[in-house]
């Protein structure tokens, strides 16, 4: 194991106050951590280490409750699935925030926030700030199936209007959230988008606002450590120019993000990751726990 | 001093050089002439009061030489490995002008090591002010600062972002230079005298600027850590890393321990380091400890290397090659790195720093193979928390500026290290530090 626990006085203890699945991998946390409850605005982030020698791992700010914030989040490696084996009233040994720069959340005419898989995560805090500021906002959720679909009716109640897309049709329109986002664009005119999903998603559902030159913001997510502008690790390109997506972002112009550049630096450490989990899979059994 | 060889630390990232027992360190500190004008003394930035602390271990007299010590430097074992003595302490020592200088350092570091196995040596506190200060970051401005106000008897609170204190000590300098044991034995200190840490707590951001205002005064110590890079075409492949990225996943998050610890990070074939300071080598000397061949390819000429001497012998001997006078033009690859495009560099008349500058040789382009190249080019001020401040005035690349009293232009906002500098060093950010901390107090206290 490693040489010694690092000195920590004063340990804060970011307790889990809730917990729960929310789909199949995905799931939501309630954390108490008041520094970052306390300013946390739509758009940002926090980083999350489950503990010695844990990973940095950035993850959005979903809600605000007190000094409470949620996280929603896929299992997809080894250190989402450590977050996901962790109940109530346990705690978090690190969590840092809220950083990044807020959402852009002024006043602008009709907004439209789209949110695919894991991202719609990101749309509450927005589009609650984006109500406050007196815009109109229909939001589009996507999923491949309806059992996949997050947060449906808080999103219900926040918005003025909610549409929903499966892949399949096993709920609302049958197609892309893409495609709505199309119809929309078609019915009615729009200021302001908000696409929020995997890195392809967004690539794909920007070029609907692209002609209409509508202002279109992304969130991006490209691997990060510190989180704070210290290393470049989470470099994208935007407008031609280098940027750093934890201080700079992670919203950007989506009509001016090199997106291969992205996805080809976000899969820069794929052999690793599936090493690691194998590694945290079989810890897990010869202990004889479950992940 | 020994070091343990090269063949075998090259493989483990356990310390190079080895401490000094009691009979060498007793003999080392008898060669000391008791200077009556102690030109060692003038060479350190913090004033250690050098000929009594090494008479005292001269004497055998460990406690005093400690005490001694202490008075002016709280991380001994931290300074007395890392300072760059050679330009310093020793490098002022009278016995360098025939021989070799009193090992300075080395005794330094000796008088740490025996502190460590004794119960610690702490300094007395002042009685409580009822004054409060922030000290936003915890490298060694930080540290110093914070120690200083807590023995004024100052409420103290100190902000970190990352999980762990130390700044670059911890997520900069590698273990194999500065273990991180030592570095938190020293830190445990700021917590017996009182102040309070707070990690990830991000200024300006998970504290904003009013709340730090709160505080009766504030102390900015957050460092150089902005990572420059060349903008060579080519910089965004997969296997180009700014240094600070490669040794913040290799010293904070313990890659080289993958996958028994969770952060990644790729262990290249061939190297390309680019860059000639201490970063570089320090970047350069990890990798050989990956296990990856290592080239550095620095613009100027052997001579002209920024990096410690010693620190340049060793990476040597660790089996670093060296690229002088070539300066890269692009990163090539689709989309991993494959390899690096160079031009070679001549020397002409001194630029405005008065060093020689370096122009490339028309028609000399050449290409190395590698899988990584890691850019250890300079560091400027984080912009984050100062993007905040507004009307702080900075310096042309980013820095603090700030008065001989560390005073920044925005009241009761005080700032040394490297954000007032530009990247220096542990000593100097300490040095500045302690001089930011008895303004502070004397503001504080109305007393001057
Ligand atoms: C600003 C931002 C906000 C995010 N918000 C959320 C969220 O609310 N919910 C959610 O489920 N996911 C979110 N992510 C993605 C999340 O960070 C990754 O899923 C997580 O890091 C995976 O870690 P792992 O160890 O479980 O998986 P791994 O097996 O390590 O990685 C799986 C994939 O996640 C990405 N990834 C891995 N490590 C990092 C890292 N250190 N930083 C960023 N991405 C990484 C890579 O693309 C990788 O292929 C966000 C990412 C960013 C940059
Ligand atoms: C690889 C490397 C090797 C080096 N080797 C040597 C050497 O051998 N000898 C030597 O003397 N010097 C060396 N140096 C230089 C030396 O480390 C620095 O000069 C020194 O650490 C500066 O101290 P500092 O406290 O000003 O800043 P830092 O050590 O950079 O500490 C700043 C701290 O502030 C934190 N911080 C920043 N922004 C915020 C914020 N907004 N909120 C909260 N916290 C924040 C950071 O996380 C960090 O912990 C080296 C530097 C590097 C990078
Ligand atoms: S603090 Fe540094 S410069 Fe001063 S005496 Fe010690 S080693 Fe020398
Ligand atoms: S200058 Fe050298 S010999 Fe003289 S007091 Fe200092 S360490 Fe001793
Ligand atoms: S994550 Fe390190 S600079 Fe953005």
């Amino acid at each position: 194991m490693l040489a010694s626990e690092p000195l920590k006085e004063c340990v804060e203890v970011y307790r889990i106050t809730g917990r729960k699945v929310l789909a199949e991998k995905v799931y939501e946390i309630w954390v108490e951590a008041p520094h970052i409850a306390r300013h946390a605005r739509g758009g940002q982030f926090v980083i999350v280490r489950t503990g010695e020698g844990g990973e940095r791992i950035p993850l959005t700010i979903s809600a605000v409750r007190g000094g409470e914030i949620r996280i929603i989040f896929m299992a997809v490696g080894k250190t989402t699935h450590l977050l996901a084996s962790l109940r109530e009233g346990a705690s978090i040994p690190d969590i840092a925030g809220p950083l990044g720069r807020p959402s852009d959340t002024r006043t602008h005419g009709t907004c439209v926030l789209v949110g695919g898989g894991v991202g719609t995560a990101s749309l509450p805090l927005i589009a609650d700030e984006l109500v406050r500021a007196k815009n109109r906002v229909i939001t589009i959720i996507g999923a491949r199936n309806a059992s996949l679909l997050l947060l449906e009716e808080e999103l219900a109640g926040i918005s003025d209007e909610l549409i929903i897309a499966t892949d399949d049709g096993s709920r609302g329109f049958h197609g892309f959230a893409a495609d709505v986002l199309k119809i929309v664009l078609a019915r009615e005119k729009v200021d302001c988008v908000w696409i929020i999903g995997p890195a392809i998603m967004m690539k794909i559902t920007s070029n609907a606002t692209r002609d209409p030159g509508i202002r279109t913001y992304v969130s991006l997510n490209p691997i990060m450590v510190d989180g704070t502008g210290m290393c470049g690790s989470c470099r994208v390109k935007v407008g031609g120019e280098t940027r750093f997506a934890c201080v700079d972002g992670p919203e950007f112009d989506a009509h001016q993000v090199d997106w291969d550049m992205l996805l080809q630096r976000q899969r820069m450490y794929i052999d690793e990751e599936r090493e690691a989990l194998e590694h945290y899979h079989h810890e897990c059994s010869c202990r004889g726990g479950a992940a | 001093m020994s070091e343990r060889p090269a063949d075998i630390r090259v493989h483990d990232f356990l310390e190079v050089e080895q401490n000094l027992g009691v009979a060498e360190a007793v003999a080392e500190a008898s060669r000391c002439i008791q200077c009556k004008k102690p030109l060692c003394v003038g060479g350190c930035p913090v004033s250690i009061d050098i000929p009594s602390f090494i008479q005292a271990i001269a004497s055998g007299d460990f406690p005093t030489a400690t005490r001694i010590m202490k008075q002016e430097n709280l991380f001994p074992a931290i300074c007395g490995r890392v300072c760059p003595q050679e330009v310093q302490c020793e490098g002022a020592c009278i016995l360098g002008k025939k021989e070799t200088p009193v090992r300075i350092g080395a005794l330094e570091r000796f008088i740490a090591e025996w502190e460590s196995i004794q119960d610690p040596i702490l300094p007395v506190k002042a009685p409580p002010t009822g004054r409060s200060v922030a000290v936003v970051g915890s490298g060694p401005a930080g540290l110093a600062a914070a120690a200083e106000l807590a023995k004024y008897g100052h409420n103290v609170t100190i902000f970190e972002s990352l999980h762990e204190p130390g700044g670059v000590l911890v997520y900069g300098i590698p273990e194999f230079r500065l273990p991180k044991d030592v570095v938190r034995r020293e830190i445990a200190q700021i917590a017996s005298l009182g102040a309070t840490l707070k990690c990830n707590h991000v200024a300006g951001r998970s504290v904003t600027v009013p709340e730090l205002l709160a505080f009766d005064a504030v102390f900015l110590g957050t460092g150089a850590g902005l990572p420059s890079f060349m903008g060579l075409p080519g910089e965004d492949l997969t296997g180009v890393y700014s240094a600070n990225e490669f040794l913040t996943r290799v010293n904070l998050m313990h890659a080289e321990r993958f996958p028994e610890t969770d952060t990644p990070v790729r262990r290249g074939s061939r190297v390309v380091v680019i860059g000639g300071g201490n970063v570089a080598m320090d970047a350069a000397r990890v990798c050989r400890r990956l296990g990856s061949r290592v080239t550095l390819v620095y613009r100027r000429r052997r001579e002209d290397l920024p990096a410690r001497r010693a620190e340049i012998r060793r990476a040597e001997e660790e089996g670093v090659e060296f690229l002088t006078c070539s300066n890269p033009v692009r990163v090539v690859g689709s989309p991993c790195v494959t390899g690096i495009e160079c031009m070679r560099m001549t020397m002409c008349g001194p630029d405005e720093s008065g060093r020689p500058s370096a122009v490339p040789v028309p028609d000399s382009l050449f290409s190395l193979d590698c899988d990584i190249v890691i850019e250890a080019i300079g560091q400027s001020p984080n912009p984050l928390l100062l993007n905040e401040m507004e009307g702080i005035r900075k310096g042309p690349r980013g820095n603090v500026v700030v008065d001989d009293d560390c005073r920044t232009s925005i009241e009761r906002i005080y700032a040394a290290g490297d954000v007032a500098t530009g990247a220096a060093t542990v000593i100097l950010a300490m040095g500045g530090a302690k001089r930011a901390a008895l303004s502070i107090h004397r503001m504080l206290t109305g007393d001057s």
